[in-house]
């Protein structure tokens, strides 16, 4: 299992845990799950169009999501940020249609861009990765105090001069450089659940902004180690273990804070 | 007379191409406490606005100590109408007040004991000590706005502007409220600019109101403006303003007629109510 094959499969995936946590505590704290769905999904077609073009597929995905982020924010500009977003996913979706439609070799392809490929990690890709890893992390510890007021009062952040349009469109960037560089490993779908499921529950778990982000770490870590690990030895594809652990860690947290609270409730009243 | 904190000439803003403030000029000096009133639509929220510096001015100027507005935001608190948290929001109350005090700045909201006793004393000024480590989003509707005035005060702003903070409140934590304002008006000092519908509330610790009408403001001490014959004109609407000991109350007039069938002839002016 941790054989010189896979270790390359190991680092990247506790990088992309790592960063997939920072930029996910944003991703709950703006209740932009939606747009952390759609990024990943409207870029796979991305990698498609580099598979055609025979680049890079790295290349593609950056291409496509930040199209996607230029578009995204044009439409949200207009109003309804959740028509905007369906809009703009569905448009790359049709895209990546047309494009796999042209390529001979489509369904292994998708599959694995969709649901993961964490075997598919060559020594060449390692350091573009790692290199972007490095990237959003500086970026989230460096807009922390300004996205978080943002998130949470956008009018008090104004005050302080900081403003929204442009935090948005720093959100939008990191979360675009996370999507592009986790979709060849763990795959579209992964990594909204990689990006939504740890912060959300360490956010059930505590309030202190410091702490959440720690949690939000552990679990993601947790997560995708453990998913690479069942998935090596039961063969079954590691999309499903993160996607069972990812909403397994979600409900288990909630459930302790209601809990938590109900007792609390009653030794009030 | 010491210089004013807030000083505003012939202020001029349109929203949209719509002429909103016309020539509005008034002066806040420190320890004040001003009411600002008017009915819906006058333009108070837009007046805050261009004070805060987030609403551009077409003519006019703004000046907090001298400086104008938007040089030195850091000057005026805030502290807006609706007040709404996410109750997942992943801030404790303490970390609200701080980002008050370093939210604009980047990295990491780290520990430092000089910013802790800052934000201490934000939350000591507001009684807000008793749920400084709860999260913001469980705290309840008065709680919350306490945590907000923490936010503001943390800066030690020499203006503060509250829009419409008895909304809402019920009698207890209004009184609360209007004292704690007061209380902050004398003691730091503080220029404060606050909205209210209802100034009943705030008549104990007011000494000063501004009130907006068709985009001009009319401003006046307590014992000018606080007449029946004078805030019915003010309104357009008959008011009777009831004095019994200390405490003064402005009442609204009962109805003269349902508002939909008075006849043409028959709107009553306030002279006439009376």
């Amino acid at each position: 299992m941790f054989s010189s094959f896979m270790l390359n499969t190991w680092i990247v995936a506790t990088a992309i845990a790592f960063v997939a946590a920072f930029v996910g505590f944003f991703v709950v704290a703006r209740r932009s799950a939606f747009a952390a769905h759609a990024l990943p999904l409207g870029a796979f077609p991305g990698a498609a169009a580099a598979n055609l073009l025979g680049i890079d597929p790295l290349i593609g995905l950056l291409v496509f999501v930040g199209m996607g982020v230029l578009l995204l924010r044009q439409l949200v500009r207009m109003g309804r940020r959740d028509v905007g977003t369906g809009l703009v996913l569905v448009l790359f979706l049709g895209v990546g249609a047309l494009l796999l439609s042209m390529t001979s070799e489509y369904a292994p392809a998708v599959f694995s861009l969709l649901f993961g490929e964490v075997l598919g990690v060559s020594d060449a890709d390692l350091l573009p990765i790692l290199g972007i890893c490095v990237l959003v992390v500086v970026g989230i510890v460096l807009y922390f105090r300004p996205l978080l007021l943002d998130s949470t009062f956008p009018d008090l952040a104004a005050l302080q001069g900081i403003r929204a349009s442009r935090m948005d469109l720093v959100f939008l960037t990191l979360l675009a450089l996370v999507t592009a560089t986790a979709l060849p490993v763990v795959g579209a779908f992964l990594v909204f659940t990689l990006l939504v499921g740890p912060p959300a529950a360490a956010q059930a778990l505590s309030g202190n902004p410091m702490r959440v982000l720690a949690l939000s770490v552990i679990f993601a870590e947790g997560c995708i180690w453990s998913a690479i690990a069942l998935s090596y030895w039961t063969n079954w594809p590691i999309g499903f273990f993160v996607g069972a652990i990812g909403a397994g860690l979600f409900t288990v947290a909630r459930s302790y804070r209601h809990w938590n609270q109900r007792q609390r409730n009653f030794v009030t009243v | 007379m010491q210089d004013p904190i807030l000083s505003v000439a012939h202020l001029s803003v349109d929203l949209g191409g719509r002429g909103i403030l016309r020539d509005v000029s008034f002066d806040l000096h420190p320890g004040q406490l001003c009411a600002l009133i008017g009915e819906n639509g006058a333009g108070k929220t837009t007046l805050l606005r261009s004070l805060l510096g987030l609403t551009p001015h077409r003519a006019g100027q703004v000046w907090i100590e001298g400086v104008p507005v938007g040089q030195r935001r850091i000057l005026v608190g805030y502290v807006p109408q609706k007040i709404v948290f996410d109750v997942d929001v992943p801030l404790r109350t303490r970390d609200l007040v701080q980002l008050g005090l370093d939210g604009h700045r980047l990295g990491l909201p780290l520990f430092s004991s000089g910013k802790k006793t800052m934000v201490d004393q934000a939350l000591q000024m507001v009684g807000a000590e008793a749920f400084a480590d709860q999260r913001v989003g469980e705290l309840s509707g008065g709680q919350q706005q306490r945590a907000v005035i923490a936010h503001a005060l943390v800066r030690q702003p020499r203006l503060l502007i509250l829009d419409e903070p008895l909304a809402n409140l019920d009698f207890r934590s209004a009184n609360a409220l209007v004292a704690l304002l007061g209380t902050l008006a004398r003691t730091q000092r503080i220029a404060m600019l606050v909205t209210a519908h209802d100034m009943n509330p705030l008549l104990p610790v007011m000494d000063r109101l501004i009130y907006l009408v068709g985009g001009q403001v009319a401003t006046g001490s307590v014992e000018e403006v606080v007449q029946s014959e004078v805030l019915s004109k003010l309104y357009g609407y008959p008011v009777t303003v009831l004095r019994h000991g200390q405490r003064v109350l402005v009442l609204p007039d009962a109805a003269v007629e349902p508002s939909g069938v008075i006849a043409a002839g028959q709107v009553s002016s306030p002279e006439k109510a009376n």
